[in-house]
């Protein structure tokens, strides 16, 4: 393939200008969408940490089922079932809505994991001790094992967050209309590569800071298996 | 209620339908039969470059893995595959699949090597070199093992995340599972194929996260901090 066709397709400025506010609009909804992905996600996954910690036995053997299934199944099986689903049960709900469902859930699954862990990694001598100077469970789980447990889970819930998150773009296969679904109507409609490489070039953008600063949280507060 | 068992578990509609399903969970194995070990050993060589002590090696390692890991999957696939023709360069579905698995599996599976490499104290490959292995016998016989060791959950759950990613390949109308279930879904006007393809996505992927979650509890992180 000659160099200059390789520009023309991929690096035409023309296409690019054209689309620029098309693209824009994409990257707007896809920072719209992935913001309410991770505040919903993150906060329900700890939400579902604590209520786990409560230690109800019946109500955890659900959450833990509820947790694995939503951690084995693969996003786009779950975006599918409930956008082509509900419809056909009455229920009508946007496009952009059900991917920020399914999504929140599965980050709230995988959350509630990590979570989890850091909980279960803080000694039980700190539970007794903080229970012993006559605080009550809950005030023990916010102010003495939260704040150890959350350090040692920043690190893979960063992970989790960022590669959660760019599932996104998985909106595209149901018409939401963020980055990568604007650019591939764009790339129809103009014949042109273009579109897509500032599809990718957006996105590397947006998560490339946060992959790097996962890298050095990992540094800072990792913890290193024997 | 009715309506819901209708729309969503409707089994005369799932019985109809198996034969397609089938037919796409065998791609799907056979797309895993592929990915997966196109992942492993890419990520390993990524993981060798992303040790190397020079310096210059070393970081276009890691910046291109870092790369891979900011790209989303879907974003690299449909790139490879319908950019490229644009070119005058037609490709198969399963070679853009192919390349963009290379990319981005070999990224993640490539930090989790590293990871696991660099968690095996420096005393092993002291004592390893010093009893007369090379560097390269050091690394192959105890630095690999141990910290494949080191890192097998993530190494499972990785792979987990691959075979889910496999579906994508749905969205290029490649043939598997997650195809062959949206084509049913589509034939019969019913949501019950796509439930069908959920519950052998949880068979398959289920026991494994399973054992994930035993792993990680046996490994944790240690107490204390």
């Amino acid at each position: 393939m000659p160099l200059s066709r390789f520009v023309a397709t991929f690096f035409d400025l023309d296409v690019a200008t054209a689309y620029a506010p098309q693209i824009f609009l994409g990257l707007v909804t896809t920072i719209a969408i992935g913001v309410a992905i991770v505040i919903t996600g993150l906060t329900v996954g700890l939400a579902l940490a604590v209520v786990r910690a409560l230690r109800i036995r019946s109500v955890n053997i659900v959450l833990i089922q509820i947790v694995d299934i939503l951690r084995a199944l693969p996003p786009l099986v779950i975006i599918l079932i409930i956008y082509f689903g509900l419809p056909n049960v009455g229920i009508v709900i946007p496009s952009a809505v059900v991917l920020w469902m399914s999504l929140s859930a599965v980050l709230a699954a995988f959350a509630e994991e990590v979570y989890w862990a850091g909980i279960t990694s803080i000694p039980i001598g700190q539970w007794m001790a903080a229970r012993s100077t006559g605080l009550t469970f809950l005030q023990t789980l916010r102010e003495v094992i939260l704040p150890q447990a959350l350090r040692l889970a920043i690190p893979p819930l960063t992970n989790r967050t960022i590669s959660i998150t760019k599932n996104t773009a998985l909106g595209s296969a149901i018409g939401v209309n963020e980055i990568l679904g604007q650019s591939i109507s764009a790339e129809a409609f103009s014949a042109n590569a273009t579109p897509l490489t500032m599809a990718a070039v957006l996105y590397v953008l947006l998560f490339i800071p946060l992959v790097i600063a996962s890298r050095s949280l990992e540094r800072r507060y990792g913890v290193r298996r024997r | 209620m009715e309506t819901l068992i209708q729309e969503f578990f409707n089994v005369s509609i799932m019985v109809r339908v198996a034969p397609l399903i089938l037919s796409g969970l065998v791609e799907t194995l056979l797309l895993c039969l592929i990915l997966i070990p196109i992942g492993l050993i890419g990520g390993l060589g990524a993981m060798l470059l992303a040790t190397r002590e020079n310096r210059f090696v070393r970081g276009a390692a890691l910046a291109s893995i870092d790369f891979f890991r900011a790209f989303p999957p879907l974003v690299l696939l449909i790139f490879i595959y319908s950019g490229l023709p644009f070119a005058g360069l037609h490709i198969p579905a399963i070679f853009a699949i192919c390349v963009a698995f290379l990319l981005n599996s070999s990224s993640y599976y490539g930090e989790i090597y590293r990871a696991g490499v660099l968690s095996v104290s420096r005393g092993q490959i002291d004592a390893g070199r010093s009893t007369g292995l090379t560097a390269t016998q050091t690394f192959v016989y105890i630095t690999l093992p141990q910290g494949v060791r080191n890192v097998m959950p993530e190494l499972l759950s990785n792979t987990v995340e691959l075979v889910k990613l496999t579906t994508l390949a749905s969205v290029i109308s490649a043939p598997e599972l997650l195809h062959s279930a949206d084509l049913a879904r589509s034939l019969t006007y019913n949501s019950s194929p796509l439930v069908l393809a959920a519950i052998i996505y949880l068979v398959l992927l289920w026991p494994v996260v399973r054992i994930i979650r035993r792993l990680e509890n046996k490994l944790g992180p240690q107490a204390g901090l």
